[in-house]
């Protein structure tokens, strides 16, 4: 979708159009997508198949993982690499399906990253949402020579796809992605434009049969899968279930509610986490950086090559003693890049008290409830860069949110006599690679026991049999089944009530700025598939410029309606995101400066993306209002 | 060579185990050397082919006995291999360098990444169980009609079979191999780069 077809009177029909020749047609197979932002993973269910014995499937994804050598693996790393017009033989970057691919992303892209950081693109899927960089703009790798092709976040989120699709494409070229029914995951944390960049940069590879689903709520849907019929013996009406999902660069918190609807169990997801940039390979980095301190105290300065190598050193030593109490310590070695490998190799150890020291401390401290994370002071001139969380305590993180969410149960306005009170969830179901850990997984499941216990609650019990790794990709396959009408469907709709902001009328005073109101457009809950009545409030389009509003989201306001004006509001319950923008072309009896009326219409689509309409109060007509994803 | 063997430190098991694994990994590029990648094993080809050979000799009695067909090699999948153990094991490096004059603390530390590279390797491309299920050191039974090919009679053999004896080493079957695709026209020869850093 180019700006121009944003700005104006939109392809969307020709996109629906798309979407139900699909359903006619009855799409062979769904297919779930795990865009992850270290690693995605593909899943499938036939949907031919019966109900009750859905098989899922894993796409091992055939890539480059060496050059000239290509092989199916289940993850498929989130990485690009820019090769330099010399660096590569013709003939070593081949795929099966394409003798000049026109990206090179997977393993040898990772691989060859490791070597040459500046001509790779990584972490793709947090520039997404990132509002502070145009996200149509060609500028990663960050801080790359200028003669290295610059791509944008988009397009690096649609070479990814672009690949996979290829590659599903080749392993079926009777029932290609474009014609089956195809399950982006995406964080519940998303803001509303990088839902829809995401599903733009579907689109641009052939999707259009795209629906995007919430990671927290897929990796429930694998988890009823894998439960078969007993899950609705796991869980009972008014369970709470807070799904953490630590992935390799992000952590995502939802809340689901048990509920019972015309005398049968229905999920609700209540309540999303903000967006965390801290995960697995954090705490990867952390013990490599613990090594290397520990390195210099003896006189051991390490290149940038080994701290590398230490850190995927460190992964494996980890991941052994988490798994294993009786090992005491892990020794690592950082072979030499030279063929001597005698008397050059760097040999360390990690210790277990190294270990439950940075991570177990570190990552997961022992703190109370009330306490939440600190907000490290930002530098005047910060540098470009992606907004990482500056507070590594994943548990504080955890408390804040149920701090936050803590009347996602009940109907009205946060209760602020109860500012330290929090949620209790009463079921916990675990997802992403950093808590295959058992000891990690513990730790988390006793602290947030703990505080349930002190407030005078039942603790919460896990729920297991989640397949960790994989989960997110197999509950997106299954919910493309599920969505075709069989199976239970976790409602939600969209995680936020969205808001325009309205500056008002008012005589000028000297240093002050006009006071704000904010319009509710688009109310907590609103689900897929529908369109809410246009507020009464009008706007002034100038005709033929691009009129730009302030545009703000809440997860805590759900009893907000549309045409809510709100007058003031505690500065935490609103989030301020990008601007929006709409242009009313220059056409029929309309003439450049005029000013016409409209209002607007909030619509979340079934692809799960939230859209806003300008429909002009008199005449004919309706133009898209579109998330500004450029940087002002 | 200057090792003590009476050291003490655990690092001495990496020397022993090292000249092990080495050769082990060396036998299976000689395996290799007889397959390709990503192909069925041979056992159940070896069946039908049994089966075709006895068939067509009962039509063409009049045929002698032909030498067996000895296969060329294809060295790709060795070299694709090599390549591998390389990438991740630093094989070759190992093998190529001197250990004379080093302690056996640095063989250790070399010995720790070609191990665990080469583990990593193995686990990846193929699928291994042993030929035996029976302890090691415990008596078994060889029965009459068993393939010389998966056990191998050693010591004092006489008489007939069912043969006594004790399982001195259970043996490795490769159930599945799973090697990477190689592109067509790839140097396969060039089973580690020069690289040089600008």
């Amino acid at each position: 979708m180019s700006e121009e077809t944003m700005n104006s009177e939109y392809d969307q029909e020709a996109q629906e159009q798309d979407r139900e020749t699909t359903a006619e047609a009855g799409a062979a197979y769904s297919v779930g997508i795990d865009l992850g932002t270290t690693h995605c993973v593909a899943s499938y269910v036939d949907n031919r198949s019966d109900e009750l014995d859905l098989v899922h499937e894993l796409f091992p994804i055939p890539q480059l993982v060496g050059q000239g050598s290509v092989e199916a693996c289940e993850q498929l790393p989130s990485f690009l690499y820019q090769a330099h017009p010399s660096e590569l033989a013709e003939e070593a970057i081949a795929l099966p399906w394409a003798s000049q691919p026109d990206a090179l992303v997977g393993t040898l892209a990772r691989e060859l990253g490791g070597k040459t950081p500046t001509r790779l693109v990584s972490s793709a899927k947090s520039w997404l949402c990132h509002g502070e960089v145009d996200r149509y703009e060609a500028f990663l790798p960050l801080e790359s020579p200028e003669e290295v092709e610059k791509v944008s976040p988009v397009d690096a989120s649609k070479q990814y796809l672009n690949h996979i699709r290829d590659a599903w494409n080749h392993a079926h070229p009777d029932e290609p992605l474009e014609e089956q029914d195809v399950v982006i995951t995406i964080p519940a944390s998303f803001d509303p434009s990088a839902r829809e960049l995401t599903a733009e940069a579907a689109y641009s590879v052939g999707l259009h049969s795209v629906t995007l689903l919430e990671e927290p709520q897929a990796a429930v849907y694998s988890w009823i899968k894998t439960s078969g019929k007993d899950w609705r013996e796991k869980v009972t009406v008014g369970d709470v279930v807070l799904v953490v999902d630590i992935g390799g660069g992000t952590t995502d918190l939802s809340l689901v509610s048990v509920v019972e609807e015309s005398g049968s169990l229905e999920l609700r997801r209540v309540a999303v986490g903000d967006h965390i940039l801290l995960g697995g390979d954090n705490m990867d980095l952390a013990l490599a950086y613990r090594l290397k301190a520990k390195l210099a105290e003896s006189g051991k300065q390490l290149q940038p090559w080994q701290v590398n190598g230490l850190t995927h050193g460190c992964r494996a030593a980890k991941e052994q003693l988490l798994s294993d109490d009786t090992i005491d310590a892990v020794p690592i070695t950082v072979p030499s890049r030279g063929s001597k490998l005698l008397g050059s190799t760097l040999r360390t150890e990690l210790t277990r008290a190294e270990v439950e020291e940075t991570l177990v401390q570190g990552f997961f401290p022992e703190i109370e409830v009330t306490e939440h994370p600190m907000q490290a002071r930002r530098g005047a001139l910060k540098k470009l860069g992606l907004p990482y969380a500056s507070d590594a305590g994943m548990t504080r993180h955890l408390a804040a949110f149920l701090n936050k969410h803590r009347n996602a149960l009940s109907e009205g306005e946060p209760d602020d006599d109860d500012a330290d009170g929090f949620i209790q969830p009463t079921a916990i179901l675990f997802n992403g690679g950093a808590l295959k850990s058992p000891l990690l997984a513990n730790r988390l499941l006793n602290i947030i026991n703990r505080w349930i216990e002190t407030a005078g609650g039942e603790p919460a019990r896990l729920l297991d049999g989640a397949d960790l790794d994989l989960a997110v990709a197999k509950g997106a396959a299954y919910y493309g089944n599920v969505r075709r009408g069989r199976g239970v469907r976790i409602r939600g709709g969209v995680a936020s009530s969205y808001y325009v902001g309205i500056e008002s009328s008012m005589p000028a005073i000297p240093g002050m700025e006009p006071p704000l109101q904010a319009l509710c457009v688009a109310p907590f809950g609103m689900e897929e598939g529908t369109e809410v009545e246009m507020s009464e409030e009008q706007f002034g389009l100038v005709v033929g410029e691009p009129v730009q509003f302030r545009f703000f989201g809440s997860t805590i306001r759900r009893e907000d309606a549309v045409g809510d004006m709100l007058e003031h509001w505690e500065p935490d319950q609103l989030e301020e995101l990008p601007e929006i923008e709409v242009t009313l072309p220059v056409e029929g009896d309309r003439a450049a400066g005029d000013v016409v009326p409209v209002r607007l219409e909030a619509k979340v689509t079934e692809v799960g993306t939230l859209e806003l309409d300008a429909i002009p109060v008199e005449g004919e007509g309706r133009w898209k209002v579109s998330f500004d994803v450029r940087q002002k | 060579m200057m090792i003590d063997w009476t050291l003490q430190i655990p690092a001495v098991f990496d020397v022993g185990h090292i000249f092990l694994v080495t050769l082990g990994f060396l036998l299976l590029v000689v395996l290799l050397l007889k397959r390709t990648p990503s192909e069925p094993l041979p056992a159940e080809d070896d069946k039908k082919s049994e089966t075709g050979a006895s068939e067509t000799g009962e039509e063409a009695p009049a045929e002698t006995a032909a030498p067996p067909s000895i296969k060329s090699s294809q060295p790709d999948s060795a070299l694709q291999l090599l390549s591998l153990l390389q990438k991740e094991a630093r094989l070759i490096d190992f093998v190529q360098e001197d250990l004379t004059g080093f302690s056996d603390e640095e063989v250790g530390a070399a010995a720790r990444v070609v191990h665990q590279g080469a583990k990593k390797v193995v686990e990846k491309h193929f699928t291994l169980a042993p030929v035996r299920s029976e302890e090691e050191e415990s008596t078994l039974t060889v029965d009459k009609g068993f393939n010389p090919q998966e056990v191998q009679l050693t010591g004092n053999i006489a008489g007939e079979a069912p043969f006594t004896g004790m399982l001195v080493h259970k043996g490795w079957r490769v159930e599945h191999i799973t090697l990477p695709q190689m592109v067509e026209g790839h140097d396969v020869t060039i089973i580690a780069p020069a690289e040089v850093e600008v």
